[in-house]
Protein backbone atom coordinates (compact mmCIF):
# COMPACT_ATOMS: atom_id res chain seq x y z
CA UNK A 1 0.00 0.00 0.00
CA UNK A 2 1.32 3.43 -0.82
CA UNK A 3 -0.80 5.99 1.00
CA UNK A 4 -4.02 5.97 3.03
CA UNK A 5 -6.98 7.19 0.98
CA UNK A 6 -10.55 8.06 1.84
CA UNK A 7 -11.76 4.49 1.31
CA UNK A 8 -9.15 3.25 3.80
CA UNK A 9 -10.21 5.96 6.26
CA UNK A 10 -13.80 4.82 5.95
CA UNK A 11 -12.85 1.15 6.49
CA UNK A 12 -10.88 2.23 9.55
CA UNK A 13 -13.83 4.12 11.04
CA UNK A 14 -16.18 1.19 10.34
CA UNK A 15 -13.72 -1.16 12.03
CA UNK A 16 -13.51 1.16 15.07
CA UNK A 17 -17.30 1.11 15.34
CA UNK A 18 -17.33 -2.69 15.19
CA UNK A 19 -14.52 -3.06 17.73
CA UNK A 20 -16.09 -0.62 20.17
CA UNK A 21 -19.44 -2.39 19.86
CA UNK A 22 -17.63 -5.62 20.80
CA UNK A 23 -15.57 -4.15 23.63
CA UNK A 24 -17.92 -1.51 25.03
CA UNK A 25 -18.59 -3.42 28.26
CA UNK A 26 -14.87 -3.73 28.85
CA UNK A 27 -14.36 0.04 28.37
CA UNK A 28 -17.33 0.78 30.58
CA UNK A 29 -16.00 -1.56 33.28
CA UNK A 30 -12.70 0.39 33.29
CA UNK A 31 -14.68 3.61 33.56
CA UNK A 32 -16.94 2.26 36.28
CA UNK A 33 -13.85 1.58 38.41
CA UNK A 34 -12.57 5.16 38.36
CA UNK A 35 -15.09 7.28 36.47
CA UNK A 36 -18.77 7.56 35.74
CA UNK A 37 -19.11 4.20 34.01
CA UNK A 38 -20.32 5.31 30.61
CA UNK A 39 -17.24 5.41 28.37
CA UNK A 40 -18.03 2.28 26.35
CA UNK A 41 -21.71 3.09 25.87
CA UNK A 42 -20.93 6.71 24.99
CA UNK A 43 -18.34 5.82 22.36
CA UNK A 44 -20.58 3.08 20.98
CA UNK A 45 -23.45 5.55 20.61
CA UNK A 46 -21.11 8.02 18.89
CA UNK A 47 -19.55 5.58 16.43
CA UNK A 48 -22.89 3.92 15.64
CA UNK A 49 -24.17 7.40 14.76
CA UNK A 50 -21.10 7.85 12.55
CA UNK A 51 -21.91 4.58 10.74
CA UNK A 52 -25.35 5.93 9.94
CA UNK A 53 -23.86 9.01 8.32
CA UNK A 54 -21.01 7.51 6.28
CA UNK A 55 -23.29 6.79 3.35
CA UNK A 56 -23.99 10.48 3.08
CA UNK A 57 -20.40 11.08 1.95
CA UNK A 58 -19.29 11.44 -1.67
CA UNK A 59 -18.43 8.30 -3.59
CA UNK A 60 -14.74 8.99 -3.24
CA UNK A 61 -14.29 11.11 -0.13
CA UNK A 62 -10.89 12.41 0.97
CA UNK A 63 -9.49 11.17 4.30
CA UNK A 64 -10.13 14.69 5.60
CA UNK A 65 -13.82 14.55 4.68
CA UNK A 66 -14.29 11.25 6.51
CA UNK A 67 -12.44 12.53 9.58
CA UNK A 68 -14.53 15.70 9.65
CA UNK A 69 -17.77 13.73 9.53
CA UNK A 70 -16.54 11.63 12.46
CA UNK A 71 -15.62 14.79 14.38
CA UNK A 72 -18.94 16.59 14.06
CA UNK A 73 -20.91 13.41 14.77
CA UNK A 74 -18.92 12.50 17.89
CA UNK A 75 -19.16 16.04 19.26
CA UNK A 76 -22.95 15.91 18.97
CA UNK A 77 -23.66 12.36 20.06
CA UNK A 78 -21.15 11.03 22.61
CA UNK A 79 -22.42 12.89 25.66
CA UNK A 80 -19.37 12.49 27.92
CA UNK A 81 -15.92 14.07 28.01
CA UNK A 82 -14.92 11.72 25.18
CA UNK A 83 -17.27 13.62 22.80
CA UNK A 84 -15.48 16.95 22.83
CA UNK A 85 -12.07 15.28 23.25
CA UNK A 86 -12.30 12.79 20.38
CA UNK A 87 -14.43 15.24 18.41
CA UNK A 88 -11.70 17.84 18.65
CA UNK A 89 -9.03 15.23 17.85
CA UNK A 90 -10.80 14.16 14.65
CA UNK A 91 -11.57 17.77 13.75
CA UNK A 92 -7.93 18.83 14.05
CA UNK A 93 -6.92 15.66 12.21
CA UNK A 94 -9.34 16.54 9.40
CA UNK A 95 -7.92 20.04 9.20
CA UNK A 96 -4.38 18.66 9.03
CA UNK A 97 -5.39 16.22 6.30
CA UNK A 98 -6.93 19.06 4.31
CA UNK A 99 -8.08 17.99 0.86
CA UNK A 100 -5.20 15.58 0.21
CA UNK A 101 -6.52 12.50 -1.61
CA UNK A 102 -4.03 10.26 0.22
CA UNK A 103 -1.90 10.43 3.32
CA UNK A 104 1.69 9.25 3.09
CA UNK A 105 3.79 8.60 6.18
CA UNK A 106 4.60 12.28 6.65
CA UNK A 107 0.95 13.25 6.20
CA UNK A 108 -0.15 10.56 8.63
CA UNK A 109 2.24 11.79 11.30
CA UNK A 110 0.93 15.33 10.77
CA UNK A 111 -2.63 14.10 11.20
CA UNK A 112 -1.82 12.13 14.37
CA UNK A 113 0.11 15.08 15.78
CA UNK A 114 -2.80 17.43 15.12
CA UNK A 115 -5.18 15.00 16.82
CA UNK A 116 -2.98 14.79 19.92
CA UNK A 117 -2.54 18.57 20.01
CA UNK A 118 -6.31 19.01 19.78
CA UNK A 119 -6.87 16.73 22.76
CA UNK A 120 -4.19 18.46 24.80
CA UNK A 121 -5.64 21.88 23.98
CA UNK A 122 -9.19 20.80 24.81
CA UNK A 123 -8.57 18.77 27.96
CA UNK A 124 -5.46 20.60 29.20
CA UNK A 125 -4.06 17.33 30.55
CA UNK A 126 -0.34 16.84 31.04
CA UNK A 127 1.53 13.58 30.53
CA UNK A 128 1.03 11.22 33.49
CA UNK A 129 -2.30 12.79 34.46
CA UNK A 130 -3.82 9.36 33.74
CA UNK A 131 -5.77 10.42 30.64
CA UNK A 132 -5.91 9.58 26.95
CA UNK A 133 -2.94 11.93 26.51
CA UNK A 134 -0.83 9.16 28.02
CA UNK A 135 -1.67 7.00 25.00
CA UNK A 136 -1.68 9.74 22.35
CA UNK A 137 1.67 11.22 23.43
CA UNK A 138 3.79 8.05 23.04
CA UNK A 139 1.81 7.11 19.90
CA UNK A 140 2.67 10.34 18.12
CA UNK A 141 6.28 10.17 19.25
CA UNK A 142 6.67 6.60 17.98
CA UNK A 143 4.85 7.44 14.74
CA UNK A 144 7.25 10.28 14.05
CA UNK A 145 10.25 7.98 14.46
CA UNK A 146 8.88 5.09 12.39
CA UNK A 147 10.16 6.07 8.96
CA UNK A 148 8.40 6.62 5.67
CA UNK A 149 6.22 3.54 5.40
CA UNK A 150 2.60 4.20 6.45
CA UNK A 151 2.12 0.63 7.74
CA UNK A 152 5.18 1.00 9.96
CA UNK A 153 3.88 4.34 11.23
CA UNK A 154 0.47 2.85 12.05
CA UNK A 155 2.04 -0.15 13.79
CA UNK A 156 4.41 2.02 15.82
CA UNK A 157 1.56 4.30 16.92
CA UNK A 158 -0.66 1.36 17.88
CA UNK A 159 2.04 -0.38 19.93
CA UNK A 160 3.09 2.79 21.72
CA UNK A 161 -0.53 3.69 22.52
CA UNK A 162 -1.12 0.22 23.99
CA UNK A 163 1.98 0.54 26.17
CA UNK A 164 0.95 4.04 27.15
CA UNK A 165 -2.50 2.82 28.20
CA UNK A 166 -0.99 0.06 30.38
CA UNK A 167 1.38 2.61 31.88
CA UNK A 168 -1.59 4.61 33.22
CA UNK A 169 -2.38 1.84 35.72
CA UNK A 170 -0.03 2.91 38.54
CA UNK A 171 -0.88 6.60 38.15
CA UNK A 172 -3.00 8.92 40.29
CA UNK A 173 -5.45 10.85 38.09
CA UNK A 174 -5.24 14.62 37.85
CA UNK A 175 -8.05 15.23 35.36
CA UNK A 176 -11.61 14.08 34.95
CA UNK A 177 -13.88 12.24 37.31
CA UNK A 178 -11.08 9.88 38.39
CA UNK A 179 -9.23 12.83 39.95
CA UNK A 180 -11.78 12.79 42.79
CA UNK A 181 -10.57 9.33 43.77
CA UNK A 182 -6.98 10.21 44.64
CA UNK A 183 -4.91 7.12 45.33
CA UNK A 184 -7.91 4.83 44.86
CA UNK A 185 -7.40 5.28 41.09
CA UNK A 186 -4.05 3.48 41.36
CA UNK A 187 -4.12 0.03 39.76
CA UNK A 188 -6.83 0.91 37.24
CA UNK A 189 -6.20 1.58 33.58
CA UNK A 190 -7.54 4.85 32.22
CA UNK A 191 -10.51 4.13 29.94
CA UNK A 192 -9.72 7.00 27.58
CA UNK A 193 -6.15 5.80 27.12
CA UNK A 194 -7.51 2.31 26.47
CA UNK A 195 -10.01 3.50 23.85
CA UNK A 196 -7.20 5.47 22.20
CA UNK A 197 -5.11 2.30 22.06
CA UNK A 198 -8.13 0.51 20.56
CA UNK A 199 -8.64 3.14 17.86
CA UNK A 200 -4.97 3.11 16.86
CA UNK A 201 -4.71 -0.72 16.99
CA UNK A 202 -7.68 -0.96 14.64
CA UNK A 203 -5.94 1.52 12.32
CA UNK A 204 -2.84 -0.69 12.18
CA UNK A 205 -5.00 -3.73 11.45
CA UNK A 206 -7.11 -2.06 8.73
CA UNK A 207 -5.95 -3.01 5.26
CA UNK B 1 -31.65 43.53 27.45
CA UNK B 2 -29.28 41.91 29.88
CA UNK B 3 -26.43 39.46 29.78
CA UNK B 4 -27.90 35.96 29.49
CA UNK B 5 -26.88 32.75 31.24
CA UNK B 6 -26.54 29.16 30.11
CA UNK B 7 -26.55 26.36 32.68
CA UNK B 8 -24.70 23.25 31.45
CA UNK B 9 -25.18 20.18 33.61
CA UNK B 10 -24.88 16.42 33.18
CA UNK B 11 -28.45 16.22 34.44
CA UNK B 12 -31.44 17.85 32.74
CA UNK B 13 -33.12 18.22 36.12
CA UNK B 14 -30.13 19.93 37.69
CA UNK B 15 -29.94 22.40 34.79
CA UNK B 16 -33.65 23.13 34.97
CA UNK B 17 -33.52 23.42 38.76
CA UNK B 18 -30.65 25.89 38.67
CA UNK B 19 -32.51 27.94 36.05
CA UNK B 20 -35.60 27.94 38.27
CA UNK B 21 -33.63 29.01 41.33
CA UNK B 22 -31.68 31.75 39.57
CA UNK B 23 -34.75 33.04 37.70
CA UNK B 24 -36.51 33.54 41.03
CA UNK B 25 -34.03 36.32 41.77
CA UNK B 26 -33.80 37.70 38.26
CA UNK B 27 -36.99 37.27 36.30
CA UNK B 28 -35.88 39.53 33.46
CA UNK B 29 -32.69 37.61 32.71
CA UNK B 30 -32.67 35.05 29.92
CA UNK B 31 -31.38 31.83 31.53
CA UNK B 32 -31.29 28.73 29.35
CA UNK B 33 -30.74 25.16 30.59
CA UNK B 34 -28.59 22.66 28.69
CA UNK B 35 -28.73 19.51 30.78
CA UNK B 36 -28.36 15.85 29.93
CA UNK B 37 -27.77 14.13 26.63
CA UNK B 38 -29.98 14.34 23.55
CA UNK B 39 -31.51 11.03 24.59
CA UNK B 40 -32.40 12.36 28.03
CA UNK B 41 -29.60 10.50 29.79
CA UNK B 42 -26.80 11.70 32.05
CA UNK B 43 -24.14 13.58 30.11
CA UNK B 44 -23.80 16.78 28.15
CA UNK B 45 -25.03 17.59 24.68
CA UNK B 46 -23.18 19.81 22.26
CA UNK B 47 -26.43 20.50 20.39
CA UNK B 48 -28.28 21.48 23.58
CA UNK B 49 -25.44 23.80 24.60
CA UNK B 50 -25.43 25.41 21.14
CA UNK B 51 -29.20 25.91 21.24
CA UNK B 52 -29.05 27.35 24.76
CA UNK B 53 -26.30 29.79 23.78
CA UNK B 54 -28.50 31.07 20.97
CA UNK B 55 -31.53 31.29 23.24
CA UNK B 56 -29.71 33.17 26.01
CA UNK B 57 -27.88 35.72 23.89
CA UNK B 58 -29.90 38.87 23.42
CA UNK B 59 -26.86 40.69 22.08
CA UNK B 60 -25.23 41.57 25.39
CA UNK B 61 -23.42 38.25 25.70
CA UNK B 62 -23.74 35.05 27.68
CA UNK B 63 -22.06 33.67 30.79
CA UNK B 64 -21.96 29.88 30.89
CA UNK B 65 -21.98 27.91 34.15
CA UNK B 66 -21.00 24.26 34.13
CA UNK B 67 -21.06 21.41 36.59
CA UNK B 68 -18.46 18.64 36.16
CA UNK B 69 -15.45 18.51 33.82
CA UNK B 70 -16.95 17.31 30.56
CA UNK B 71 -19.65 19.99 30.77
CA UNK B 72 -16.79 22.49 30.52
CA UNK B 73 -15.27 20.61 27.58
CA UNK B 74 -18.60 20.56 25.75
CA UNK B 75 -19.12 24.27 26.44
CA UNK B 76 -15.61 25.07 25.20
CA UNK B 77 -16.21 23.03 22.06
CA UNK B 78 -19.47 24.89 21.44
CA UNK B 79 -17.55 28.12 21.89
CA UNK B 80 -15.15 27.03 19.12
CA UNK B 81 -18.14 26.73 16.81
CA UNK B 82 -19.89 29.94 17.92
CA UNK B 83 -20.35 32.85 15.52
CA UNK B 84 -19.53 35.38 18.23
CA UNK B 85 -17.23 33.63 20.70
CA UNK B 86 -16.14 36.98 22.12
CA UNK B 87 -19.67 37.39 23.53
CA UNK B 88 -19.46 34.13 25.51
CA UNK B 89 -17.63 33.58 28.79
CA UNK B 90 -17.35 30.28 30.65
CA UNK B 91 -17.34 30.91 34.39
CA UNK B 92 -15.04 29.02 36.73
CA UNK B 93 -17.61 28.92 39.49
CA UNK B 94 -19.83 26.56 41.47
CA UNK B 95 -22.90 26.05 39.30
CA UNK B 96 -25.62 26.92 41.83
CA UNK B 97 -24.03 29.79 43.71
CA UNK B 98 -22.38 31.10 40.56
CA UNK B 99 -25.65 31.07 38.62
CA UNK B 100 -27.51 32.93 41.37
CA UNK B 101 -24.78 35.54 41.71
CA UNK B 102 -24.50 35.96 37.94
CA UNK B 103 -28.28 36.23 37.53
CA UNK B 104 -28.50 38.96 40.15
CA UNK B 105 -25.62 40.85 38.54
CA UNK B 106 -27.17 40.47 35.08
CA UNK B 107 -30.53 41.70 36.37
CA UNK B 108 -28.88 44.85 37.65
CA UNK B 109 -27.68 45.56 34.11
CA UNK B 110 -24.08 44.55 34.67
CA UNK B 111 -21.74 44.05 31.71
CA UNK B 112 -20.55 40.66 30.49
CA UNK B 113 -17.28 40.94 32.41
CA UNK B 114 -19.08 42.11 35.55
CA UNK B 115 -21.51 39.20 35.41
CA UNK B 116 -18.58 36.83 34.94
CA UNK B 117 -16.84 38.39 37.93
CA UNK B 118 -19.99 38.08 40.02
CA UNK B 119 -20.24 34.38 39.18
CA UNK B 120 -16.59 33.82 40.03
CA UNK B 121 -16.85 36.00 43.10
CA UNK B 122 -13.95 38.11 42.03
CA UNK B 123 -14.44 41.32 43.88
CA UNK B 124 -15.48 43.95 41.34
CA UNK B 125 -13.33 47.03 41.00
CA UNK B 126 -15.38 48.99 43.53
CA UNK B 127 -14.47 46.54 46.28
CA UNK B 128 -10.75 47.29 46.23
CA UNK B 129 -9.46 48.60 49.55
CA UNK B 130 -10.34 52.24 49.79
CA UNK B 131 -6.83 53.47 50.48
CA UNK B 132 -5.60 52.32 47.08
CA UNK B 133 -7.89 54.65 45.23
CA UNK B 134 -8.01 57.65 47.52
CA UNK B 135 -6.08 60.80 47.84
CA UNK B 136 -5.38 60.58 51.57
CA UNK B 137 -5.39 64.33 52.02
CA UNK B 138 -9.02 64.48 50.87
CA UNK B 139 -10.82 61.43 52.21
CA UNK B 140 -13.80 60.34 50.14
CA UNK B 141 -17.20 60.77 51.69
CA UNK B 142 -18.26 57.90 53.86
CA UNK B 143 -21.45 56.85 55.56
CA UNK B 144 -22.49 54.21 58.05
CA UNK B 145 -25.77 52.72 59.15
CA UNK B 146 -26.59 49.99 61.63
CA UNK B 147 -29.87 48.37 60.79
CA UNK B 148 -31.79 45.63 62.55
CA UNK B 149 -33.03 43.18 59.96
CA UNK B 150 -36.77 43.05 60.52
CA UNK B 151 -37.80 41.17 57.43
CA UNK B 152 -38.80 37.53 57.69
CA UNK B 153 -35.81 35.93 56.00
CA UNK B 154 -32.98 38.24 57.00
CA UNK B 155 -30.44 38.69 54.22
CA UNK B 156 -31.13 35.46 52.42
CA UNK B 157 -31.97 34.84 48.78
CA UNK B 158 -34.23 37.56 47.41
CA UNK B 159 -33.56 40.14 50.14
CA UNK B 160 -29.83 39.65 49.57
CA UNK B 161 -30.38 40.07 45.85
CA UNK B 162 -32.26 43.31 46.51
CA UNK B 163 -29.37 44.58 48.62
CA UNK B 164 -26.80 43.66 45.95
CA UNK B 165 -28.90 45.33 43.27
CA UNK B 166 -29.28 48.49 45.32
CA UNK B 167 -25.62 48.67 46.37
CA UNK B 168 -24.50 48.07 42.78
CA UNK B 169 -26.37 51.15 41.65
CA UNK B 170 -24.04 53.58 43.36
CA UNK B 171 -20.53 54.84 42.78
CA UNK B 172 -19.36 53.74 46.19
CA UNK B 173 -17.77 50.83 47.94
CA UNK B 174 -20.44 49.34 50.12
CA UNK B 175 -19.93 46.69 52.76
CA UNK B 176 -22.22 44.83 55.08
CA UNK B 177 -20.51 43.50 58.20
CA UNK B 178 -17.22 44.03 56.43
CA UNK B 179 -17.96 42.10 53.23
CA UNK B 180 -18.66 43.47 49.78
CA UNK B 181 -22.38 44.25 49.59
CA UNK B 182 -22.21 44.07 45.78
CA UNK B 183 -21.27 40.39 45.93
CA UNK B 184 -24.23 38.06 46.19
CA UNK B 185 -22.02 35.19 47.33
CA UNK B 186 -20.38 37.22 50.09
CA UNK B 187 -23.69 38.57 51.36
CA UNK B 188 -25.31 35.12 51.37
CA UNK B 189 -22.29 33.66 53.14
CA UNK B 190 -22.88 36.01 56.06
CA UNK B 191 -26.12 34.17 56.76
CA UNK B 192 -27.67 37.20 58.45
CA UNK B 193 -30.97 36.18 60.03
CA UNK B 194 -33.98 38.19 61.10
CA UNK B 195 -33.28 40.28 64.18
CA UNK B 196 -29.56 40.65 63.47
CA UNK B 197 -28.11 44.13 63.56
CA UNK B 198 -26.10 44.55 60.37
CA UNK B 199 -23.53 47.30 59.88
CA UNK B 200 -23.52 48.92 56.46
CA UNK B 201 -20.58 51.11 55.50
CA UNK B 202 -20.03 53.03 52.29
CA UNK B 203 -17.09 54.99 50.95
CA UNK B 204 -16.86 56.93 47.74
CA UNK B 205 -18.57 59.65 45.78
CA UNK B 206 -22.08 58.35 46.38
CA UNK B 207 -21.51 56.86 49.85
CA UNK B 208 -24.28 58.86 51.47
CA UNK B 209 -26.77 58.10 48.74
CA UNK B 210 -25.94 54.39 48.86
CA UNK B 211 -26.50 54.17 52.62
CA UNK B 212 -29.72 56.18 52.33
CA UNK B 213 -30.99 53.83 49.66
CA UNK B 214 -30.12 50.80 51.79
CA UNK B 215 -31.94 52.33 54.78
CA UNK B 216 -34.99 52.83 52.59
CA UNK B 217 -34.72 49.29 51.30
CA UNK B 218 -34.46 47.94 54.85
CA UNK B 219 -37.49 49.99 55.91
CA UNK B 220 -39.30 48.33 53.04
CA UNK B 221 -38.31 44.92 54.42
CA UNK B 222 -35.85 44.33 51.53
CA UNK B 223 -38.80 43.79 49.24
CA UNK B 224 -40.43 41.33 51.62
CA UNK B 225 -42.86 43.52 53.48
Amino acid sequence: MSGLDGAWTRRWIEAIAAEIATRKSELTALDRAIGDGDHGENLDRGFQAVLGKLDGLDDAPTPGAVLKLVATTLISTVGGAAGPLYGTAFLKAAMAAGDRPELDATGLVEVLTAARDGIVARGKAEPNDKTMVDAWGPAVEAAGAAGDDVRAVLEAAASAAAEGAIATEPLVAHKGRASYLGERAIGHRDPGAESTALILRVAADTQ
Amino acid sequence: MTVGLVIVSHSARIAEGVVELAAQMAAAVEIAPAGGTDGGGIGTSFDKVQAALTAADSGDGVVVLCDLGSAVLTAETALDFADDPERIRIADAPIVEGAVAAAVAAASGASLEQVLAAAQDQAPAAAQPATEQQDLSAPAPSAVAEIELANQHGLHARPAAELVRTASGFDAQVTVNGVDAKSMLRVLALGLDRGTVARFEATGAQATEAIAAIELLAADGFGES
